[in-house]
C-alpha cells in the first residue's frame, strides 16, 4: 500500500526558551549550576542544555527543605487551600501545553503529535484530578472507623523515568501534594527538562518554597535520595532491577514505596475480534512512544488459526507508519531515548533472531544522525525466547500463537511481570473470564493503552506494587499513623 | 483407678494432610510455667517448601470460590472452633499461662474474629473497588483480588487469637497461606489446623507448619513461588532480624506486611483491637479492566 507524501510540517522550536545550563530547583529557588552533564536531543544528537549532577549535599539540602516546608507551611495548610494550588498548577500546565510539548519532543524524541496530545493535556488533567481530592481525603475509605484521620507521610523522594518524564511527575506529585506531602522529584539523566520547566510552573504558581524540590542526576543522585534518612516515603517509576534494589535498601526502615516497574504484556487476539480495530491496537499498543512504555503490549498472542491474516494486516499497517522528526506532526514515531537504550533493544532483537526468530520491518529511511530503531516484527517466537520473556522497551512485537483460552492465560500469565494485558474478542462473557484470569494489574479489552487520572495504574508480581491514579493512588501517599506535627489542618 | 488419657500427636498441617516433619525432628513443648505438654514436629526448610507447593496449588480453587462460599467456609471455620471452645482454653491456657477464665475470653475473641472476618468476604470488593469516571467513552472498573500465595509469621504470644487474626485475613480475600506457627506455643496452631480440616476449608488453602521461626523464616522470605509476607511474628521470635526478611522478599518483590513498632523494635499488636481493613488491603492487589462503550 503506498504511503501518501506529505510536506514536512515541523512544529517551531522558537515557543520554548531553553537555558544554556540549568541548576536544581531547591527550596524555591534555582541553585548555580555545578558538575553539569549534557542533555541531548535524541533525535539528531546535539547538545540542548547542561544539567546538574547533584551530590549527596544538594539531595541533603532538598529533603532538609521539603521537611521544612511539610512541618511549616504544607503539613499544616487546609486541604481546601491545597487544592487550589494544585487547580493553579494544571491551568498553567494548560496554558504552557505547547510550550512543554516541544520541549518533551526534543528532550525525549517522542512525536509532537503524542506529547501534545496526550502527555501534556494528561499531564494537567493528573493535577486538576488531585487537586479536587485535597479537601476531600475523609471520604476516600482510606483507613478504618476509629483509625487515626490518613495524613500525609511527610518528605516524599521520587524518581521519574524517562519514557514519560512530564507525565510520570504529575502522576508522582500531584497525589504527593494533594494529600499534604512535599517531594523531592529526579528527573530521569536523559530527560530532565521538562521537570526543569516545571519547576517554572511552581513559582508562577507561587507554590510555597520548598514544597516541590528538583534535583537533577544520574542513578548516584537517586540511590542518596532514596537513602536518605529524612525521607519517609519513596514513589519509583523505572526497571524491576532498580525496583529490587529500592525494595532491599529501605528494608528494615520506617520509609515507604511504592514502586511502578517493567512489564511484558501479552496482548490476546482471538478469532472472534474485530480485526481492523484489533489491528491498530495492536499498533497502538506497541509502537505508542516507540514501544519505550513499561505497560507496551509487547507479546502479541494471536490464535493460530488467524495468525496469518493478522500478521498480514499489520505488517500491511506497519508499512504506512512515519518514522522520522518528532518535531514534524505527521510523524508517528520519532527517536529512540538514548544510544543506550538503541543498543539495549539491537542487543535483544539480535537474539531473539538467533534463537530462531523471523524478524521483519517495514522499508523506511531513517534519519542518519540519532538514535533510531524502525518498527519491527519477529515471529516464530517461542515461550523460552529472551525476546519473549524479557522486556525490550522499543518498537518490538514479538509474536506467539494460542488454540484455546487456557493456553492464552498460562502462556500471558508465564511471565515474572504482571503489568497489564490486552483482550480481543467480540465475546463479552469471554472477555469477563479472560479479565478474571489475568494477572495483570490493568486489563484492556479491545482497547489498549488508555489511561487517565481517575484510573488506578499498577502490577502485579514482578512489575512493582502500590497503584498510582484514582481513588487507590492516594492511599500510597496517606498513614493513619499519629501524626507528629502539632496543630495540623486538615 | 483413673483411665490414662491418650495424648495427641501433634504434627504439620500440609496440603489438608497432618504429616511428621520429612526432618524427623520434634522439639519439646512447655506450658508457660515450664511443665512439658508435648514434643512438636519441628518443621524444616523442605516442610515450607512443600507447603508453598500445596498452597500453590490450593490457589486457583480457593481464589476462583465466589465470594460468598469462601464466606460460608469462615463462618463453618468459627462454628467448629465453637464446638472445641473446651479444648482451646485449656491449650491457650497452658501455652500462654492464662487462668481459665482469660483462655475463655481469649478463645471467645478468637470465634468472634472469625465470623467477623467471615462477613468481609463477599464486602472486600465492594469497599476497596469502585468504578472509575474516566474521561472518555469507556467502563472502567477496579477491584480487588487476592495477591496469591502468602507467608505469614504467626504472633509468637497470642497462640489462637493472634493465628486467627493474621489468617483469616489472608484467606478471606482468596490468597492461600503458608503460616509458621508461634514457635514456643505452638500447639492451638495444630489444634486450629483441625479445626481447619473439618471445616470444608479445602486442603491447602492453609498451611501450618510448626517451628523455630528463625531457621525457617528466611527460606519463605526468600522463596520465589510466594508472593507476599507477614512480618508479624519477629516480635518475640529469638536471633530473627525482621530487615533480612524484608531485604530477602525484595528478591521477587513481595508485598511485605511489616511487625508494629515500639521504638524501632517490633511488638505484637494489641489483639483485641479493632482489627480495621488492614491486613485485608496488605494482600489484594487492584486490577483494573478496560473496555469501550458504543453501539
Amino acid at each position: 500500500m503506498p504511503k501518501f507524501e506529505y510536506a514536512p510540517a515541523p512544529e517551531s522550536r522558537a515557543i520554548v526558551t531553553i537555558e544554556k545550563s540549568y541548576g536544581l530547583f531547591i527550596d524555591g529557588a534555582f541553585t548555580r549550576p555545578k558538575a553539569t552533564f549534557p542533555t541531548v536531543n535524541p533525535a539528531d544528537e546535539t547538545v540542548l542544555a547542561e544539567v546538574s549532577q547533584a551530590g549527596p549535599k544538594d539531595v541533603d539540602k532538598a529533603v532538609a527543605a521539603a521537611r521544612r516546608a511539610y512541618e511549616g507551611v504544607w503539613g499544616r495548610m487546609s486541604g481546601a487551600e491545597r487544592g487550589k494550588y494544585l487547580f493553579r498548577i494544571a491551568r498553567i500546565l494548560q496554558e504552557r501545553a505547547r510550550e512543554f510539548a516541544v520541549l518533551e519532543s526534543l528532550d525525549n524524541g517522542k512525536p509532537i503529535k503524542e506529547t501534545r496530545d496526550f502527555d501534556v493535556p494528561t499531564a494537567a488533567a493528573h493535577f486538576f484530578y488531585h487537586a479536587g481530592w485535597a479537601d476531600k481525603l475523609e471520604y476516600a475509605g482510606l483507613g478504618a472507623p476509629g483509625d487515626a484521620p490518613a495524613r500525609a507521610h511527610g518528605v516524599v523522594a521520587q524518581i521519574v523515568p524517562w519514557n514519560f518524564p512530564l507525565l510520570m511527575l504529575a502522576w508522582k506529585v500531584a497525589p504527593a501534594l494533594a494529600t499534604g506531602n512535599t517531594v523531592v522529584l529526579k528527573p530521569a539523566e536523559t530527560t530532565p527538562l521538562s521537570a526543569l520547566l516545571f519547576a517554572e510552573v511552581c513559582q508562577q504558581a507561587d507554590l510555597p518554597a520548598g514544597v516541590v524540590n528538583i534535583v537533577t542526576g544520574d542513578g548516584r543522585t537517586g540511590q542518596a535520595l532514596v537513602e536518605h534518612p529524612d525521607v519517609d516515603k519513596i514513589a519509583f517509576t523505572g526497571s524491576t532491577e532498580v525496583g529490587k534494589i529500592i525494595a532491599r535498601s529501605i528494608a528494615g526502615t520506617a520509609k515507604k514505596a511504592t514502586l511502578e516497574l517493567g512489564g511484558k504484556a501479552a496482548n490476546i487476539i482471538f478469532d472472534d475480534a474485530p480485526i481492523e480495530q484489533a489491528v491498530e491496537g495492536i499498533v497502538g499498543g506497541i509502537f505508542f512512544n516507540q514501544g519505550q512504555v513499561c505497560c507496551a503490549g509487547s507479546r502479541l498472542l494471536v490464535q493460530e488459526n488467524i495468525h496469518d491474516q493478522v500478521i498480514a494486516k499489520l505488517k500491511r499497517r506497519l508499512q504506512t507508519l512515519r518514522v522520522g522528526d518528532p518535531l514534524d506532526k505527521n510523524s508517528d514515531l520519532g527517536a529512540i531515548n538514548s544510544r543506550e537504550q538503541l543498543d539495549r533493544i539491537t542487543m535483544l532483537v539480535d537474539a531473539g533472531v538467533a534463537e530462531g526468530a523471523e524478524r521483519w520491518s517495514p522499508a523506511c529511511t531513517l534519519p542518519t544522525k540519532g538514535f533510531w530503531y524502525p518498527p519491527t516484527l519477529l515471529t516464530g517466537v517461542s515461550q523460552t525466547h529472551r525476546v519473549a520473556t524479557e522486556e525490550i522497551f522499543g518498537p518490538v512485537l514479538t509474536v506467539l500463537t494460542f488454540r484455546t483460552p487456557q493456553e492464552a492465560v498460562a502462556k500471558a500469565n508465564n511471565s515474572a511481570y504482571g503489568l497489564s494485558a490486552g483482550v480481543w474478542t467480540e465475546k463479552g462473557s469471554r472477555i469477563l473470564w479472560m479479565a478474571d484470569q489475568l494477572k495483570a494489574g490493568v486489563v484492556w479489552a479491545n482497547t489498549f493503552n488508555r489511561f487517565d487520572p481517575s484510573s488506578p495504574f499498577g502490577g502485579y508480581k514482578e512489575s512493582g506494587y502500590g497503584r498510582e491514579g484514582g481513588r487507590h493512588g492516594l492511599e500510597a501517599y496517606v498513614t493513619t499513623a499519629p501524626s507528629t506535627l502539632t496543630g495540623a489542618a486538615r | 483407678m483413673s483411665r490414662l488419657d491418650v495424648r495427641k500427636t501433634y504434627k504439620l498441617y500440609i496440603g489438608g494432610k497432618f504429616p511428621r516433619s520429612e526432618s524427623g525432628r520434634s522439639y519439646e513443648v512447655v506450658s508457660a510455667s515450664g511443665e512439658f505438654l508435648a514434643n512438636a514436629a519441628m518443621g524444616s526448610r523442605k516442610d515450607v517448601r512443600d507447603a508453598v507447593v500445596a498452597a500453590r496449588a490450593a490457589l486457583p480453587g480457593w481464589s476462583g470460590a465466589t465470594a460468598y462460599n469462601r464466606g460460608q467456609v469462615l463462618y463453618r471455620v468459627a462454628e467448629v472452633l465453637e464446638g472445641r471452645r473446651a479444648q482451646f482454653v485449656e491449650e491457650v491456657a497452658a501455652s500462654e499461662g492464662l487462668t481459665a477464665r482469660a483462655a475463655g475470653a481469649v478463645v471467645d475473641a478468637a470465634i468472634d474474629r472469625v465470623v467477623w472476618y467471615s462477613g468481609w468476604t463477599d464486602k472486600i470488593a465492594q469497599v476497596l473497588g469502585n468504578l472509575n469516571p474516566v474521561a472518555g467513552p469507556f467502563f472502567n472498573v477496579s477491584a480487588p483480588e487476592p495477591t496469591g500465595v502468602v507467608g505469614v509469621l504467626a504472633p509468637q504470644a497470642s497462640s489462637l487469637l493472634g493465628l486467627v487474626s493474621v489468617v483469616a485475613p489472608v484467606i478471606a480475600s482468596g490468597n492461600t497461606a503458608v503460616v509458621v506457627s508461634s514457635a514456643a506455643r505452638p500447639l492451638p496452631a495444630v489444634t486450629f489446623s483441625e479445626v481447619l480440616a473439618t471445616s470444608d476449608v479445602p486442603g491447602g488453602v492453609v498451611n501450618i507448619v510448626t517451628a523455630q521461626t528463625a531457621e525457617v523464616a528466611t527460606w519463605l522470605a526468600a522463596h520465589r513461588d510466594v508472593n507476599a509476607i507477614d512480618l508479624t511474628g519477629v516480635a518475640g521470635a529469638e536471633g530473627v532480624d525482621w530487615a533480612a526478611l524484608e531485604a530477602e522478599a525484595a528478591g521477587n518483590l513481595k508485598r511485605v506486611y511489616r511487625p508494629a513498632l515500639a521504638d524501632g523494635a517490633p511488638v505484637e499488636p494489641d489483639w483485641n483491637a479493632d482489627p480495621g481493613l488492614g491486613r485485608i488491603r496488605a494482600f489484594v492487589e487492584t486490577k483494573t479492566v478496560w473496555h469501550p462503550k458504543g453501539l
